[in-house]
């Protein structure tokens, strides 16, 4: 019972602001509803008890992320933007877009006939689930570990990517 | 834990949220934001088959997935910047230097 008001709690939240984010017309509104959206998934992970992401989701998402884009927004001036069309032409394309991903899956429930995850085992009890972030780095650094040195070149070159991408040219005389 | 048919549903109406987002905005920051409202959705589905096989494999690529935006956020913002400082815009539909 309470488990499902948490997660009716936060998956409420999580699309509402989605929502907000996608139709409201400053980029700097976008940006806190975004946080919002991410920080009710922190509240689904830990109802899921993957207390590692949500502790993750917070500190890399809504602390480093959207941090960036602030600063991003703030840099960028907006109030050109501001007073244009907040829909390019193309809002009827992704409606259709919509409509069609929305159409497939409801197909698929058709034709199977039931609901996802009739026939999958039931989760186990919360008392008996060893503790999260045990499991989860014997996972990651034991049959994980090449994806996670590659995960870390790729930090590495986006990094690099950044600052090159961002940085002032100067023009060779 | 509820039964998975509504995470998958959670997640399935943030994807297609976030789907629209990225098609219709016209704003590039906040299409970038879009895409990582879309990573978002699918961890939530990577985290609840977790949560039911009792593996913690999906957890480990949920967080690779993060990894993974932000790198993108990161080389995205950068783009960004260096397109605003050459035409002064952040507007998708005026970004078509390779259209012709």
């Amino acid at each position: 019972m309470l488990d499902s008001i948490i997660f009716y709690f936060f998956a409420g939240v999580a699309i509402l602001s989605a929502v907000l984010m996608v139709t409201r017309r400053s980029a700097i509104h976008s940006a806190v509803f975004l946080i919002t959206a991410l920080l009710a998934t922190a509240g689904i992970f830990l109802q899921l008890r993957a207390e590692f992401l949500f502790v993750a989701q917070i500190i890399l998402y809504v602390g480093g992320i959207m941090v960036l884009f602030v600063f991003v927004i703030m840099l960028v001036r907006l109030d050109v933007a501001l007073h244009q069309l907040r829909f390019s032409k193309q809002k009827w394309v992704s409606l259709i877009v919509a409509l069609a991903l929305f159409a497939q899956i409801a197909v698929m429930f058709w034709i199977s006939r039931r609901l996802p995850g009739a026939g999958l085992p039931d989760a186990a009890p919360v008392d008996k689930l060893p503790p999260n972030a045990e499991a989860l780095a014997k996972s990651l650094f034991g049959p994980y570990l090449l994806p996670f040195e590659i995960a870390s070149v790729l930090l590495l070159v986006a990094m690099v990517g950044a600052v090159v991408m961002a940085k002032k040219r100067t023009e060779p005389e | 834990m509820m039964p998975i048919g509504h995470y998958l549903f959670l997640s399935l109406a943030l994807f297609i949220i976030g789907t629209i987002g990225v098609i219709a905005r016209r704003n590039v920051i906040i299409v970038l934001m879009s895409i990582e409202l879309i990573l978002n959705a699918v961890n939530i589905n990577l985290v609840a088959f977790s949560r039911i096989f009792g593996e913690a494999a999906g957890q480990v690529f949920a967080l690779f997935i993060i990894a993974d935006a932000a790198a993108e956020a990161a080389v995205g913002l950068g783009i960004i910047i260096a397109f605003f400082r050459n035409r002064e815009t952040v507007l998708a539909d005026e970004m078509d230097l390779l259209k012709w």
